[in-house]
């Protein structure tokens, strides 16, 4: 589904990711692990298209390496950020709908709302008013309202309590099932990480310098990666 | 104030204030097109004045065509004005973002000087096009008399027609900004250019369309203008400094801060003015602005919710 070849990302002069490549299945779920400042979020700012970036992005058979993010949502990535970013002062449904706008869709899909009933709750409320863990689902709703193909989330489980962490992942999981795309998610928490990933590659540096298969991943292996 | 009557001073009070009225109808239309433009893109534009300008000639033009050339069109001209207003200073606008605006964003120091160039250019191009000489439109007979609340309190009917197209044109850009897919981009837009272009909002359209409109606004502003006074080159920017104020003391962010602000400045512009000399009602104003900017620098009305 979704590759990359030789991808490159400098902020002014110091390049902070050397040449990732790697490719996403179809319906899989590929966990990017490693350590605070590895290059997780840039490098997951430049699959959006956030950051330039210089080397390949390819989604299917389309090039998306000269394209503006709104572009790259219309052709089915979507983008959960580190720190969720919701619009404050819209209303929880206003934030969903502006994932909408990628298809042009004007009703919000119910497996959303089925998938966080919480959201529907609150859908009439600021979403600057929500709390950390109902801002991330919002984030993922208003990420799924585009109706994408590879879903992107940076760091999902950031400042989560553990029992939140486990539903999240069973989300996830449920996420993959219904609507048959493929997940990238940037990770810390190994737990997490091994209850929902297909794949597991570990970042340093900005490089990948481990890869392996997530049902049968040497756990001690990546911890150690994890560890200072 | 001494020397009048309770009932005179009621009549001044009410007639000073129905002329504030006036004054506070453009201040609003032009501070709506100058805050949705602000919040939207962070761009001050200096040039906002000429677009005022703009749509007062072309209220003209459409008068002037009515009345030399297709005089039997005078009674209706000017709701047709009010829409060829806008849809000129759109137009202007929208070719000002695509070709000057865009390319200095985050750029606010020279985003300010181009607008304030692109101001001096128009002013120009007016006094070359319509000479320096004030224009005044032919206005159609129903918008002449007035209307004779009391004995001594005298309401004109233009300034009735400004106040009902300000309260239409205020109403519409509120639902458009707060009931329309359209406001949800613009505000998803305001609050997080980077976030909304990640989100699948094609941002740069938003910021045209947003532009444009509030440039199209300040054209009516212009119409709504030559009911109540005459027209010269220069004569939006004599309001730019005004509305900058009501802007500000407004809450940039905040629709109804907006309209409270531009109802109070001009009030007490309008009711000091006829005690004072119209300078002094000026400065009162400014300094009790500034001073109530001091303890509030949000504004009057700042948006409550966690950021
Ligand atoms: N705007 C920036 N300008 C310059 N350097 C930056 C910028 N943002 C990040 N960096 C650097 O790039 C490197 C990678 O940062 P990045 O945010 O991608 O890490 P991360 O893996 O997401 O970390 P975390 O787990 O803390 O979120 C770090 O060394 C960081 O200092
Ligand atoms: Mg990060």
């Amino acid at each position: 589904m979704l590759s990359t070849n030789d991808l490159r990302v400098s902020y002014g002069m110091s390049e902070v990711i050397h040449g990732v490549s790697l490719n996403v299945g179809e319906n899989e779920t590929l966990t990017i692990m490693g350590r605070n400042g590895m290059g997780k979020t840039t490098l997951f700012k430049s699959l959006i298209g956030v950051l330039p970036s210089q080397g390949r992005i390819t989604l299917g058979d389309e090039d998306l390496s000269s394209t503006q993010p709104y572009q790259r949502v219309q052709k089915g990535i979507a983008y959960v950020p580190q720190g969720r970013l919701v619009f404050p002062t819209l209303t929880v449904e206003e934030n969903i709908a502006t994932g909408l706008e990628a298809t042009g869709a004007k009703k919000i899909p119910t497996d959303i709302y089925d998938l966080f009933p919480v959201l529907h709750d609150m859908r009439h409320r600021k979403a600057g008013n929500l709390s950390g863990g109902q801002q991330q689902q919002l984030a993922i709703g208003r990420a799924l309202a585009a109706d994408p193909k590879v879903l992107l989330l940076d760091e999902p489980t950031e400042g989560i309590q553990p029992s939140i962490i486990k539903q999240l992942a069973k989300n996830l999981n449920e996420i993959k099932q219904m609507r048959k795309i493929s997940i990238v998610v940037s990770e810390q928490v190994l737990s997490f990480a091994m209850a929902v990933a297909d794949r597991v590659m570990v970042i340093e540096k900005g490089a990948i310098v481990h890869e392996e298969d997530g049902k049968t991943a040497n756990q001690e292996e990546i911890a150690r990666y994890l560890a200072v | 104030m001494g020397g009048y009557t309770g009932e005179e001073l009621t009549a001044i009070f009410l007639m000073q204030g129905f002329s504030g009225l006036s004054l506070f109808c453009v201040f609003l239309l032009m501070a709506l097109g100058l805050a949705i433009i602000f919040g939207q893109m962070g761009v001050i534009n200096m040039a906002h004045g000429e677009f005022l300008t703009l749509g007062a000639y072309i209220t003209y033009l459409t008068s002037y065509l009515a009345s030399d050339v297709w005089p039997f069109l005078l009674d209706y001209y000017f709701p047709v004005a009010i829409i060829l207003a806008f849809l000129g200073t759109f137009i202007l606008g929208y070719l000002v973002e695509r070709f000057l605006i865009r390319f200095l964003y985050n750029r606010p120091l020279d985003t300010l000087l181009a607008t304030w160039g692109l101001g001096l250019i128009l002013q120009q191009i007016f006094r070359s096009v319509f000479g320096p000489r004030e224009k005044s439109v032919v206005m159609p007979d129903w918008l002449m008399g007035s209307y004779q609340a009391t004995d001594m309190v005298d309401i004109p009917l233009n300034g009735l027609m400004v106040v009902g197209i300000t309260i239409l044109l205020t109403i519409g850009v509120f639902i458009l900004l707060y009931k329309s897919r359209w406001g949800i981009k613009v505000r998803a837009t305001t609050q997080n250019r980077t976030m909304a272009n990640a989100a699948g909002i094609n941002t740069d359209r938003v910021d045209r369309l947003t532009f444009a409109l509030g440039c199209g606004i300040a054209g009516v502003a212009g119409a709504a203008f030559t009911t109540i006074a005459s027209t010269g080159p220069t004569t939006g920017s004599l309001y730019i400094v005004d509305t900058f104020l009501v802007v500000v003391f407004g809450g940039a962010a905040s629709l109804l801060g907006t309209v409270a602000s531009a109802f109070g400045i001009a009030q007490a512009q309008s009711i000091l003015s006829f005690f004072l000399s119209g300078s002094m009602a000026k400065v009162i104003t400014l300094m009790t602005v500034v001073i109530i900017l001091m303890f509030r620098p949000q504004g009057l009305f700042a948006s409550k919710v966690r950021r």
